[in-house]
Order: structure tokens, then C-alpha cells, then sequence
């Protein structure tokens, strides 16, 4: 089990119609690459967060696949073009099978 | 045809003075930028040299100017700054009572923002102690004493993230560490330890951090040693740093046996380095490489 995850994204509060605007962001997590070994010499199994999506409205703005040489807390900046005002939805994939989720809306202005 | 030969020499002259100034761009990769955090913090990143200090140096640099654009970047925005995820779980800690009094840091002193200033000052001599105090030893003065609660160990645990928080909420303002009065034999125990060589490699803290920064360490370029923007998250261990375990880093890397955290002597040198740095802004977190 993961602990201590928690997402954070920062999106405007408004855009233009038609107004590209860039999207951060972050989501504290070890990221543990299942590579290591504890100080017995067992390895120290896998756990990561290993997909993270972004849809705008219902429609995909971004679906990443994340491996596990990502380091700890990863960091996403990207961008979106705003053609009307709505919901961003970012979504999370652990491998423990936990999903993350966090929603910011924008205005037109 | 004399008075070409003269022109033809001021060329050559101009051409070398030309070199020497991209030399030192070169050196100082981004000498000229200033740092502005959030669009509203104004850091000051260079100024003039402390008093006490006008024999070595003529100004002192943070180390934020001796970083690439990239690492500068990441910490103009809290958002890019991946040490301010220890300041938000420093926040939640600030609030949570423990220990066998029942309070939290927040009972005595408010917000965390009430707290601006603090920082900047330390370390400083606490009268009742008789000695001089870090910031983190103040914080296990109030855990022990009026909470009830355990101490924690230097630059370890929660003491980094919550030495962010305090720092956090003083960027922006100058260093001011006193270095007279009662305090005063600590900070020239901590000056003659900056002077003294040690290890195999025989260097001081100014070998390096006041004779040769601006110049490369191997694949590193070596700054002034600042301590301003401490707690640092550092890129290759992507956590944030204490003053102290940094001390026993450059020490180790003399090869010499080091002083361990919290130990008198890195108390007494993280005060005297911490007053080089008199008149820089507080920048903690910071990022560095």
C-alpha cells in the first residue's frame, strides 16, 4: 500500500474559447521501481503509480503510461486547447489497484 | 600606416577583454538573473558582503545563481517547487496536538505566517540555555519542554519539513544572524572551523566555497557555500536536505572522519556560515541539483 499519496493539479480559472492553457501536475508517491533491495537483501516489491489520464469534458487530453524508472512524486506539465468552459478530470492508476482522482473546472472568459 | 598598427593592437586589446567577460559568463551561467518567486516574493540573490566578511569577499551570491536555468526555474513556482510538498505536511503537523501536554505548535504561536522572521535570524543565543541554539533545537525546546512530546533528531524526520515551513513563511527577508554579544565565542569557533583543512584532500570550507566559486568540482560548479535556501531539495536525492547533514557531505567528501548532525561543532558552524550570508534573502526550500 501506498501511503501518503495525495494529487495536486493547477489549472486557470478561466480561458479565452479557443485559448491553449497549461496544466501542472503533481502527485506525491514514492514511486518504489521494485529494483531495490532492503537491508536484508530482499527485494523491496514494486509499487508505483503506472497510468495517469486527463480528459476534458469526457474527451482524452492526455493517457500516459509511467514505468518504473519515474522518479519519486511525478510531475506532469501539459497542455489543453479550452473550447468551451468545463471540467478537467485527472485520474491515477496505482498498482495496487488504488485510483486517484481530482477535478478542476474552467471558466470562459 | 603607424596609426593602424595602433588601431590593429586596440582590436586585439578589445577582442581580450571581450573573452574575459564571456569567461566569466561562462563561469557564472546565469549571473545576471534574478529570482521572483510566485510573481510576488523579490529575492535578493546578491548583494553586498557582511562586515565581518568585506576581507574575502566583495558580494555574496545564493546558490540559486550558480544553478541551471532549469533548476532556477522549478523554484520561482510553488507549484514546480517539489519541496514545498514537506512544507504542506509541515502545515498539517503544525496543527496536530501531541505529546503529554495536548498542544500543537499552532496553540502558542498561531499560524505559521505569525511565524515570519523567525528564520531568519537563527541560529541564534538563547539566554535560558546558555548556549547558541539552531532552529531546530529551539523546536525540541518547545516539544520537550511545553509539549510533552519527544525531540526530534537533527535533520531527520519531521525537523526538516517543518524547519521548511518556517523558512517557507520568511522568504523574502534577509538573513540578519547576530555574530556579537553572548553568542559571539560560538560564531568564532564556527569561523576558525570554515578556515581549517581537513581530510586527506586537506581543504577548508573556503578552499572551495570562498577561493574557487564560480569554478568547476569536477562536474559540479562550486557556489559560495550559502546556507540562506536550506532546507534544499536536491535533485539527486529528491528530498529536502538539512544544513547540517550538507556540512557532513562536504566533509566527508575531504575524506575526513566528520562531525555528526547536531553535533557543538556544525552548530557552531552553521551559525558562522549562516552570517556569511547576512543580506540574502531566506529561500527556503530551495532547489538545487
Amino acid at each position: 500500500m501506498a501511503t501518503g499519496v495525495k494529487p495536486r493539479v493547477k489549472v486557470p480559472k478561466t480561458a479565452a474559447a479557443g485559448e491553449t492553457v497549461t496544466l501542472k501536475t503533481l502527485i506525491s508517491h514514492k514511486m518504489e521501481s521494485g529494483q531495490r533491495k532492503d537491508g536484508d537483501g530482499n527485494v523491496i516489491p514494486r509499487s508505483i503509480i503506472n497510468r495517469f489520464t486527463c480528459e476534458f469534458n469526457g474527451k482524452p487530453v492526455i493517457d500516459v503510461t509511467l514505468e518504473p524508472a519515474i522518479s519519486t512524486n511525478p510531475f506532469f506539465e501539459f497542455e489543453a486547447v479550452v473550447d468551451a468552459e468545463g471540467e478537467f478530470k485527472f485520474t491515477w492508476y496505482d498498482d495496487d489497484g488504488d485510483v486517484y482522482e481530482t477535478a478542476k473546472s474552467i471558466k470562459i472568459a | 600606416m603607424k596609426s593602424q598598427a595602433h588601431k590593429s593592437i586596440a582590436g586585439i586589446a578589445t577582442a581580450i577583454v571581450a573573452a574575459s567577460v564571456i569567461g566569466a559568463g561562462a563561469a557564472f551561467a546565469d549571473e545576471e538573473a534574478e529570482l521572483t518567486v510566485n510573481g510576488e516574493i523579490d529575492m535578493i540573490t546578491k548583494t553586498a558582503a557582511p562586515a565581518h566578511l568585506s576581507d574575502a569577499l566583495d558580494e555574496v551570491l545564493s546558490g540559486w545563481r550558480f544553478r541551471s536555468d532549469t533548476t532556477q526555474d522549478m523554484q520561482m513556482d510553488d507549484f514546480d517547487n517539489p519541496g514545498m510538498i514537506w512544507v504542506e505536511e509541515a502545515r498539517e503537523k503544525w496543527a496536530t496536538a501531541e505529546g503529554s501536554e495536548g498542544k500543537s505548535c499552532m496553540d502558542c504561536h498561531g499560524e505559521p505566517e505569525d511565524m515570519s522572521g523567525v528564520k531568519a535570524v537563527y541560529p541564534k543565543w538563547n539566554e535560558g540555555a546558555g548556549e547558541v541554539y539552531t532552529l531546530q533545537m529551539q523546536m525540541n525546546e518547545c516539544r520537550t519542554d511545553r509539549m510533552g512530546a519527544e525531540a526530534w533528531d537533527t535533520d531527520k524526520g519531521d525537523s526538516i519539513p517543518m524547519e521548511a515551513l518556517l523558512a517557507s513563511v520568511s522568504r523574502g527577508l534577509p538573513v540578519n544572524v547576530a555574530i556579537d554579544g553572548p553568542g559571539q565565542a560560538t560564531w568564532e569557533k564556527g569561523r576558525e572551523l570554515y578556515y581549517t583543512r581537513t581530510g586527506q584532500l586537506d581543504l577548508s570550507c573556503a578552499s572551495c566555497h570562498e577561493e574557487n566559486y564560480g569554478n568547476m568540482i569536477r562536474a559540479d560548479h562550486l557556489s559560495q557555500g550559502q546556507v540562506n535556501g536550506f532546507p534544499t531539495y536536491r535533485l539527486k536525492n529528491t528530498k529536502l536536505n538539512g544544513v547540517q547533514s550538507r556540512f557532513k557531505g562536504c566533509v566527508r567528501d575531504t575524506r575526513a572522519q566528520t562531525f555528526s548532525p547536531g553535533s557543538p561543532e556544525f552548530v557552531a558552524l552553521e551559525m558562522y556560515v549562516a552570517s556569511r550570508g547576512n543580506g540574502l534573502s531566506v529561500e527556503g526550500p530551495s532547489v538545487r541539483n
